[in-house]
């Protein structure tokens, strides 16, 4: 399996996000991660959906997605020409003993703290699935209360919107 | 695709103030629906008062909803139209879920209305609420909440657009109950909005010219027709196309009818109960030509070991279907009709060129000897029946030859529909109409009677099953009050034949559940013994019919014949016959289809030369 990141436009309108869920779900496709949100656009929003599959069922999964009529476009990212980026908020058990080295750490993957409570920080973290999951295992040690973490969201990099047809669009035709 | 024939009149109106109830009557009458089946109930209620002073559009009042369902399915495959049922909130739209699965799975235009409770009211458990929106959303090509009145002209211009063009299919639009009672201003035309639909229709140029360069070097092809090509009105273009050619022609279950059957190169249906020439000609081409059909298991069998050898050329309008089965070396996305006839034209310079170069293309000469071998060694055929009893297959056959091929026949499900499938002559695009992808029991006479609606002069039969016809006779009284007269032939065999069959074939014989009536036969268990329940003749003419029995073969061609002559009602004919009558040619489920059986324990001896 491999992973695959898709940005969908779609037209804002109510049901459309559960109208793709259920697709992944009957036709037996995973959905990794699923983030959604407006475009500069106003009727429309942009799912940035992270699939693990092979080639072809990802063939069949643009497909059948492009058969949604409220799909407008689907575009693949390709990850090296790709800004992909999560959402992080960690707590993390801290006193005054070991708040030093738990800062330390988020100074060192550019991390933020949030909020400090005698017992507790708590930690915003942004960057890709790689970074975050490095952070979390540093932090780990130190007991890790409560965590939550967005979707992945994705932009191409370069001066090109998604619009443009140099990015590899994954067209309706076969 | 399937456009509406009888296009509507340009229609210009508006601005005019009326409620959304009133709206959505006209907005029918301006997409040309003429027929709508359906049931009123608190939610839709609205909408039936101006539907009653409507003069265009005549309301056939069913008595199930799933009789509304099916009838608009028969009446779109019959007539290429979009069939339109109505239902109310709650139950009235959930019994609709059955048909539109049956419709998405065929591929069949229809738009369903139904009402919904009050925008208020939607999400609380309201009276007769159902999410039928969410319910439908995987058995539907789109659905639609209307909940602001402005909007019903254009979703239901969309509704009509969605379900006809592309891959047809079924649309749902519900409408909350506040929108069809509120004020609104209804104009037209509307523009539609879908900036995420745009199917693609006209094929590339140079895959066309591929598909027919693989065609002309081809050994062993075979044009593998479906449902596709009758949706896109590309009949004509099919025989130009295989005429042209000289290649053998199979035609699926759902496409029974786009190439006549009584043509010679026409080689019958492939599948699980194919003729043995077709299912064979499939396994050992080198070139599958597919065109409008979808690579369905019950055609390819265990799919790793299908055709084998073949390359394949895929045409469809749906994008997702090409490799999604199986992988195409050719694929065409676009309309039937389209592609075929720039097939031809490219098929054209393909000969023209093999002239000026001397050489032979579409040199099918050796292929059509092993593939007449096949035909005449296995015809597909059946046993007699034990002296005196009647064979279900020569009911059917029987119906077939005195009817003849203008009539519409419509099917249930199961072995009478695969016996009508094989014994009647199909020669003409819509006058065969079956639940295939879906197999859905009782889908006949309810098919038949919207069959009949939208094609009042044409003869219009239901071969029926006596489980089948227990599911949705209902609408019998329909069709005996609305002067819709159908003829109905149930094909008693008292049991459910098809599972009987699979019981037979791999459950010794242990029969669990599938016999329907006790007849003489059994050994007076119960209060069934000896009597016929129901007794299909005295329901028929509770319900209005005309209705007949045949026991004995001397008695099959006068029961046919009047049951031909009785037209000012629906009728019916209970044919007992035997029921250990099995269909055959079988590929059983799971296995390869060289391991077709053309009759019980009957392998047919294709040489080896080409494994």
């Amino acid at each position: 399996m491999s992973k695959h990141t898709l940005s969908v436009l779609v037209e804002n309108k109510p049901g459309v996000l559960a109208r793709i869920a259920a697709l992944f779900s009957r036709r037996g496709f995973n959905i990794d991660s699923l983030a959604v949100g407006p475009t500069e656009h106003p009727d429309i929003s942009r799912m940035t959906i992270v699939v693990n599959v092979e080639d072809l069922p990802l063939e069949q999964v643009t497909k059948q997605l492009n058969k949604l009529v409220n799909v407008i476009k689907i575009v693949e990212l390709d990850p090296v020409a790709a800004v992909r980026r999560e959402l992080m908020l960690v707590k993390v058990r801290a006193d005054a003993e070991t708040r030093g080295q738990v800062t330390e750490i988020v100074q060192l993957f550019r991390a933020k703290t949030v909020d400090v409570s005698p017992d507790a920080v708590t930690i915003e973290a942004t960057g890709s699935s790689d970074k975050l999951e490095a952070m979390l295992k540093m932090l780990e040690p130190y007991g890790i209360k409560e965590l939550v973490q967005s979707g992945m969201v994705a932009i191409g990099r370069g001066a090109r919107s998604i619009t443009d047809r140099s990015l590899r669009a994954v067209e309706r035709s076969a | 695709m399937t456009e509406q024939a009888a296009a509507p009149v340009p229609h210009h109106a508006g601005p005019e103030p009326m409620t959304g109830a009133q709206s959505l009557i006209r907005s029918l009458e301006a997409v040309g629906a003429d027929t709508v089946f359906g049931i009123p109930g608190g939610a839709i209620l609205p909408a039936y008062d101006p539907l009653m002073d409507s003069t265009r559009v005549r309301h056939i009042l069913v008595r199930h909803e799933q009789g509304a369902g099916h009838a608009a399915t028969g009446y779109a495959q019959a007539t290429g139209r979009v069939g339109v049922c109505m239902a109310t909130s709650g139950p009235g739209a959930t019994n609709l879920v059955t048909p539109l699965a049956d419709a998405y799975m065929d591929s069949v235009p229809v738009v369903a209305i139904t009402g919904q409770v009050s925008s208020k009211a939607i999400g609380t458990d309201a009276f007769q609420e159902a999410d039928i929106c969410g319910i439908t959303m995987p058995i539907t090509k789109h659905n639609f909440l209307v909940t602001d009145a402005d909007e019903i002209p254009r979703v239901i211009a969309e509704a009509f657009h969605i379900a006809s063009t592309g891959r047809p299919g079924p649309v749902l639009v519900d409408i909350a109950k506040d929108a069809l009672q509120a004020r609104t201003v209804f104009r037209w035309p509307v523009e539609p909005q879908l900036p995420g639909y745009r199917p693609v229709t006209k094929p590339h140029a140079k895959q066309i010219r591929e598909a027919a360069r693989l065609l002309a070097g081809a050994k062993r092809p075979v044009l593998y027709v479906g449902g596709g090509v009758l949706k896109a009105g590309a009949t004509a273009e099919l025989r130009i196309l295989a005429e042209l050619t000289g290649a053998p022609v199979v035609t699926t279950l759902m496409a029974l009818g786009a190439f006549p059957d009584s043509h010679d190169q026409h080689l019958g249906m492939p599948g699980m109960h194919g003729s043995v020439a077709a299912v064979t000609a499939l396994q050992k081409a080198d070139l599958l030509f597919a065109l409008g059909t979808r690579f369905d298991d019950r055609v390819t069998g265990k799919l790793d070991t299908f055709a084998p050898n073949a390359k394949v050329v895929h045409a469809d309008i749906d994008p997702a279907e090409i490799g999604k089965n199986r992988a195409a070396d050719v694929p065409i996305v676009g309309d039937a009709r389209e592609i075929i006839a720039d097939l031809i034209v490219a098929v054209q310079q393909e000969q023209a060129a093999g002239q000026a170069a001397g050489e032979h293309r579409f040199d099918y000469g050796q292929w059509w000897e092993q593939l007449n071998a096949w035909r005449k060694t296995y015809p597909v055929g059946y046993e007699p029946a034990p002296e005196g009893m009647l064979s279900p297959q020569q009911v059917i056959e029987r119906i077939g030859q005195k009817v003849g091929s203008d009539a519409i026949y419509a099917a249930g499900v199961g072995q009478h529909q695969m016996w009508a499938s094989q014994f009647i002559s199909f020669e003409k695009p819509a006058t065969w109409l079956n639940s295939g992808g879906a197999g859905t029991m009782g889908y006949a006479v309810p098919a038949a009677m919207g069959a009949k609606a939208g094609c009042p002069d044409t003869q219009v039969w239901a071969i029926d099953g006596d489980g089948c016809f227990q599911m949705t006779n209902q609408e019998l009284v329909t069709c005996a009050l609305n002067n819709i007269p159908i003829k109905v032939a149930i094909i008693n065999n008292g049991s459910l034949g098809m599972v009987r069959q699979w019981q037979t074939l791999f459950y010794n014989q242990r029969y669990s559940n599938t016999v329907l009536h006790d007849g003489p036969e059994n050994d007076g268990r119960g209060p069934a013994a000896g009597t016929r329940i129901p007794d299909f003749v005295k329901l028929s003419e509770a319900m209005g019919c005309h209705a007949l029995r045949c026991e004995r073969p001397e008695d099959l061609d006068a029961v046919i014949d009047k049951a031909m002559s009785l037209n000012d009602a629906p009728v019916v004919i209970d044919f007992i016959v035997h029921q250990d009558a099995m269909v055959w040619p079988m590929v059983p489920a799971g296995v390869s289809n060289d391991e077709i059986l053309a009759a019980r324990d009957v392998r047919p001896d294709f040489g080896d030369e080409n494994d």
